[in-house]
């Protein structure tokens, strides 16, 4: 009994370890696609927040599972091939890139007009009067909301065990279907809630210090 | 005065006409800035002052005519554009300081940015400038920390860090509580008394008077008078101008 009971922590350490790092590594892909989606929206270009809305639409009304799917199944036929771990953070993070998107974009929309016209009166460019004026005060101001997405793909990061990738929830399903019937099944269960409530314990405590410590802005 | 040796004016407007949708803001706008002249833009509200001001680096397109900003016309958009607007100063009525960046990181981020400095450079020439407008104190501080008058000062230490070649400051002391407007109108004088070039729209007719070297009165999106700031406020010519007078000196 207590030999399992070390080996279902194992198994569910090493699910956690997984799932943390497909978390940040795809949250990282996805605030890059949702600063460029942000800065395609604004765009004075038609083209740019054409494509920006076609992308946002697309992935804001698709399951999170069919993405991972077309990705896992449909690539390799299509001769693109890759291990599981890269769809399962190409498909957390093209699908999270599309709410980060939108998020900044009303971010940027709560930014007073008079900012970008400031940045502009001082010879920046439209990319500088972004990158160095508008960027870094919407990205202040959705701290919050982008903190709630943060938590939304640590949960929706459990769908990647559908392509095999072994995470908390994946390690959970084998230690509950282990045929020899040695793991209680409330301890995996218990120890894998548990462990997503940790972890999005953590991230609300630091997204929280991170809104207290923009908070002078305005 | 100067018809026999003309010289490039700071700035060349003419024949401007501006819409917004059916509002005709403005109608046949011809007006020079001489360098180092100080230009007072007064009349109603909505009569177009700051859209004029705002056309001057383009912050508002124009429908037809024509600017040239120190000889060169307006280019339509992009690097040009923004290079030509790191020579043209602006002042707004409210401040719009980089509300994430200190005051020093506000003077600063155009020399960097767009002069291409280096912050140490910038920073002393930054600091040099808050000296000027009395904020040495505030470099660390957010604009948010500051009073409106010290914020209105910042922005103008912020647009001389560019070198400018013109100031354009409209209603600059007009969202202030009475008792800062004196600190941001006395910058702006020795700024003129210094030779600096200046568009300014204003309700202050004090200053108009004591620093302006002409008064442009504006009504209906149209330029009804122009005149010495002598000549207009003790013998103005339109009735307009008369009525205007009539109702903002008797207090
Ligand atoms: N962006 C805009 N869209 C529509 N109308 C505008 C806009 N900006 C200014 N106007 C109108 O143009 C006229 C002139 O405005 P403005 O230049 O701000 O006047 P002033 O600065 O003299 O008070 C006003 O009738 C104003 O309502
Ligand atoms: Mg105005």
């Amino acid at each position: 009994m207590f030999d399992n009971f070390d080996l279902m922590v194992a198994a569910l350490w090493d699910g956690l370890f997984t799932t943390i790092w497909v978390t940040l590594a795809s949250f990282a892909i996805a605030l890059v696609i949702g600063a460029i989606l942000a800065v395609m929206h604004v765009s004075p270009a038609p083209p740019a927040r054409w494509a920006a809305n076609a992308y946002t639409q697309t992935f804001r009304n698709v399951p999170l599972l069919a993405v991972l799917f077309i990705l896992f199944f449909g690539f390799p036929k299509i001769g693109i091939s890759a291990e599981n771990w890269v769809w399962a953070l190409v498909g957390l993070g093209t699908y999270t890139g599309a709410f980060v998107g939108e998020t900044l974009r009303s971010g940027i929309n709560s930014i007073p007009l008079g900012q970008a016209e400031a940045a502009r009166s001082i010879g920046l460019t439209f990319g500088q009067s972004l990158s160095s004026v508008i960027l870094p005060q919407a990205f202040r101001s959705v701290i919050a909301p982008i903190g709630t997405l943060l938590t939304a793909l640590v949960k929706n990061s459990a769908l990647v065990l559908a392509i095999g990738v072994p995470e908390l929830s994946a390690q959970a399903q084998r230690l509950i279907n282990d045929n020899r019937d040695r793991f209680d099944l409330w301890a995996v269960i218990i120890g894998v809630l548990i462990s997503y409530l940790i972890v999005n314990l953590i991230i609300s405590y630091f997204v929280r210090l991170a809104e207290k410590r923009a908070v002078f802005v305005r | 005065m100067e018809e026999t040796q003309p010289k490039t004016p700071m700035v060349a407007i003419s024949g401007v006409n501006k819409y917004f949708g059916d509002l005709h803001a403005l109608r046949d706008i011809d007006l020079t800035v001489d360098e180092s002249e100080v230009v007072v833009l007064i009349g109603p509200s909505g009569s177009g002052k700051s859209t004029l001001c705002r056309t001057i680096n383009r912050l508002e397109t124009t429908d037809s005519g024509s600017i040239t900003v120190n000889g060169r016309p307006l280019p339509e958009e992009g690097r040009a554009l923004a290079e030509l607007r790191a020579d043209v100063g602006m002042v707004f009525q409210h401040f719009n300081l980089f509300a994430h960046l200190t005051v020093l990181e506000n003077v600063t981020l155009g020399p960097i940015k767009v002069r291409r400095q280096s912050k140490a450079k910038a920073e002393e020439r930054a600091r040099a400038l808050l000296d000027r407008v009395g904020l040495s104190d505030k470099a660390s501080s957010y604009p948010a920390q500051l009073s409106g008058g010290q914020q209105q000062r910042v922005a103008i230490a912020r647009g001389l860090a560019m070198d400018p070649k013109l100031m354009m400051f409209d209603e600059p002391t007009s969202a202030l509580d009475p008792e800062m407007i004196n600190e941001v109108l006395d910058v702006m004088q020795d700024l003129a008394r210094e030779g600096m070039t200046m568009v300014v729209v204003t309700h202050e007719m004090g200053f108009a008077r004591r620093a302006a070297n002409r008064v442009v009165f504006m009504a209906d999106g149209q330029i009804v008078e122009t005149a010495t700031p002598a000549d207009f406020f003790d013998n103005p010519q339109t009735e307009r101008a008369q009525d205007f007078l009539s109702k903002v000196m008797t207090h």
